[in-house]
């Protein structure tokens, strides 16, 4: 499929550069509609990449990039459920977008998120699958998820380890803060920092470079690079599960749908 | 190192410029939600703007129940 438009996200290749695009509002919230079509795109990848060099995601919402899991949707479903059932549920989920996220991270060709806006929890870990992350300047990333009582469940805390010092993973885990474009350059999780709106282009150009060389040299360098952490990863849905069924888990949902405050994202 | 009084100008002009507002309009004790008409994720833009403009890290527990300018300009003057 050389190229699809879905409701949640779309994608097509041109010079050999993939874009995948979400653009399901009101933040690109990942719920199963969008773990779905995310599953298309991984499913059509190999064909895809066979043409292309490089791969780009990005959002087509002013919002930002991705505000996360879909919690209300994760709420709704974990209510109508036994516990057990629930819990099941939430553990397939995180296998399924797991196995997403393994695939785009181990993809044959380099890989960009270009960044704006909200790029939270699910949406951060979402960018860390990316071989490289360029970012607009008003850019924020975020991992609330100790706020609803749980950890990163798609992967987060297994690839920030991965990629940078953990004194940096444990201020953005365990006070939950946000860091903008520029601080998250400076401890080296961005590679670029950009003028507003400017990210989709400075990725089109890094993509365009990446072009210039050697398929077969950047795909063996890249394996070489960045080795993907299969046993944290699994680990992490096993903490993730466990803790599911905490009752601070139900009441943290709870609150964040409720919620009327003026920041219901942060903690 | 800017005044207190101009941060909080500072502040002021940039709310007023962004959010499309008469400067005019804004005063230091405005609930900046109200008056700016802006929601969650317009409040996460403004706080991103005020650190880059001020080059300080505003941690987001820090501005937990703040909501109008002044103290806001306090937090930031805090930081400088």
């Amino acid at each position: 499929m050389d190229q699809f438009h879905g409701e949640a996200l779309s994608w097509q290749t041109s010079n050999g550069v993939i874009e995948l695009a979400l653009r399901r509002a009101p933040c690109n919230e990942i719920g199963s509609l969008t773990l779905a079509e995310l599953e298309k795109f991984t499913s059509a990848l190999p064909a895809l990449a066979r043409n292309a060099h490089a791969l780009i995601l990005y959002s087509a919402l002013d919002c930002g990039f991705c505000a996360g899991a879909d919690l209300r949707e994760l709420y709704a479903r974990a209510k109508e459920m036994e516990r057990a059932a629930a819990v099941a549920g939430v553990r397939e989920f995180l296998e399924r977008i797991h196995r997403v996220m393994n695939t785009i991270d181990a993809a044959p060709l380099t890989t960009i998120a270009a960044v704006h806006g909200v790029t939270f929890g699910g949406g951060f870990e979402l960018a860390l699958v990316c071989d490289l992350i360029i970012a607009d300047k008003l850019a924020r990333f975020c991992f609330p998820e100790l706020r609803l009582g749980l950890i990163p469940g798609f992967g987060g805390i297994p690839r920030l380890k991965r990629d940078l010092g953990n004194a940096v993973v444990r201020d953005l885990l365990l006070t939950g803060r946000s860091f903008n474009a520029t601080k998250a350059q400076s401890v080296g999780l961005v590679s670029q920092v950009v003028g507003e709106g400017e990210a989709l282009r400075a990725a089109r150009s890094t993509a365009a470079q990446l072009g210039k060389f050697d398929r077969r040299t950047a795909i063996t360098a890249k394996k070489f690079i960045k080795p993907i952490p299969y046993h944290e990863l699994k680990q992490e849905i096993d903490i993730f599960c466990e803790l599911f069924v905490e009752p601070a888990v139900e009441e943290g949902l709870r609150k964040f749908v409720e919620s009327t405050e003026a920041l219901p994202y942060l903690p | 190192m800017p005044t207190s009084e101009q941060t909080l100008d500072e502040i002021l002009d940039l709310a007023a410029k962004h959010f499309k507002v008469a400067r005019e309009k804004l005063t230091p004790d405005d609930d900046f939600f109200k008056t700016l008409g802006i929601d969650s994720l317009q409040a996460l833009d403004l706080l991103t703007r005020l650190e880059n403009h001020f080059h300080v890290e505003l941690p987001d527990y820090e501005l937990q129940g703040v909501s109008d300018f002044r103290t806001l300009a306090s937090r930031i003057q805090a930081r400088l």
